[in-house]
């Protein structure tokens, strides 16, 4: 099939499976999934300029899939989701001219690289350590057997967390589908540092926010999911008009990819339903490794996937 | 005891019924999207190519509708599907 827009000639049938298995990571993790789009596209000849873009028009799509099933599941939190949209664009926005800044004084990908290697490495470990010891203890404890009983949710950080939701800097703010109340600034914050991944390394940077969500805000996983998935719509949409004023956006690969996306991110979403909380933060271990695998990938050859 | 196993095999009926659900959706969702490709991309695509040189906020605006719209119109469409085959299953 052509592709006028980006002068590219790809199969629809890999567009769909492409974006079908992107779609179920989506829908179960709460994640953008660019680290495989980005690369796949690229695979098929597409220019990187338009990869990335048509990546984020194709994560709005998705997420939107995603976090309607979610809400209907009952696992999206809107005002935390709006709040936390707003510190992701200010990130992102600040990371991109971070590059711009790094770029002029020389080393950027180099310095760029080796700090987030160490950024994913540190929320792979931090997230098995954590999640098996959750489940340890849930186990010496009984295990939960009721869908009510898989969305409450044990971790072993809990103690943490609650000390940062007692730092009381006004405003504070009250979700109560979450179940937490918070200063305005730690949301700012944590979503601030997530669109500065987002803007510094490209991508929707889920990996990032949705373990950042479940450890420092005390949101519970499932919900940690889709209000992620929430957010991400509003900060895709942005992105996506930015690149696609730029001329970095192939809409018709999007349209395409997302047919697939659109019943992977269901199937994603519905399948959190079958885990408890620390079993999906549990499985979405590999996900920063696979990105710190790209970027030492890029580091080492020069070729960016 | 007798209770977690009856709730276990009520889980996993549960389960089987999605899956199988699921199998069928996906081969009716194939047909239709087989179907949108050749009608509906196939007559966007020259229109979108020439807003995309020309005008770059009008596409940058399609864009984002067009997906928001298809996003919508999809889930309504594998919604329904599978009311309709759990309906049928159950």
């Amino acid at each position: 099939m052509d592709f006028p827009i980006s002068h590219s000639h790809i199969s629809p049938i890999y567009l769909v499976v492409v974006g079908f298995l992107i779609g179920i990571l989506g829908g179960f993790f709460g994640v953008g999934g660019s680290f495989i789009a980005g690369p796949a596209l690229r695979l098929m000849g597409v220019h990187w300029n338009f990869a990335v873009g048509t990546d984020l028009a194709h994560i709005v799509g998705k997420s939107i899939v995603a976090a309607k099933r979610h809400r209907a599941l009952g696992n999206v939190d809107l005002k935390l989701g709006l709040f936390m949209a707003v510190g992701t664009i200010g990130g992102a926005e600040c990371g991109a001219q971070m590059i711009q800044a790094l770029k002029r004084a020389g080393h950027v990908d180099v310095v760029v690289s080796i700090v987030s290697i160490a950024v994913y490495v540190c929320i792979s470990t931090f997230m098995i350590w954590e999640s098996r010891k959750t489940l340890k203890q849930a186990k010496a404890s009984g295990a939960a057997k009721t869908s009510a009983q898989k969305k409450r949710d044990p971790s072993s950080f809990r103690g943490v967390t609650r000390r940062i939701q007692r730092f009381k800097l006004a405003p504070m703010i009250k979700l109560p589908v979450s179940g937490v109340t918070i200063s305005l600034w730690v949301i700012l914050f944590v979503s601030f540092i997530g669109g500065l991944f987002s803007g510094f390394l490209g991508g929707g940077a889920g990996y990032i926010r949705m373990p950042s969500m479940v450890y420092v805000l005390g949101i519970p996983t499932h919900l940690a999911v889709g209000t992620d998935l929430f957010e991400i719509i509003i900060s895709a949409s942005y992105g996506t008009f930015t690149h696609a004023v730029k001329g970095n956006v192939d809409i018709l690969i999007a349209l395409v990819m997302h047919t697939g996306a659109a019943i992977g991110a269901q199937i994603g979403a519905i399948s959190t339903q079958y885990f408890a909380g620390p079993k999906i933060r549990l499985a979405f271990v590999p996900l920063p490794l696979i990105g710190a695998a790209i970027v030492i990938y890029t580091l080492l050859t020069g070729h960016k996937l | 005891m007798s209770a977690a196993i009856q709730g276990n095999g009520q889980m996993k009926r549960e389960t089987a019924t999605t899956l199988r659900a699921f199998l069928v959706e996906l081969a009716i969702y194939a047909v239709l999207v087989v179907a949108y490709f050749f009608a509906v991309l196939h007559f966007l695509g020259d229109w979108l190519f020439q807003l995309q040189q020309h005008h770059h906020v009008v596409y940058a605006a399609v864009a984002i509708l067009l997906i928001i719209g298809q996003a919508v119109a999809l889930e309504s469409v594998t919604s329904l599907l599978l009311r309709i085959i759990r309906g049928r299953t159950e």
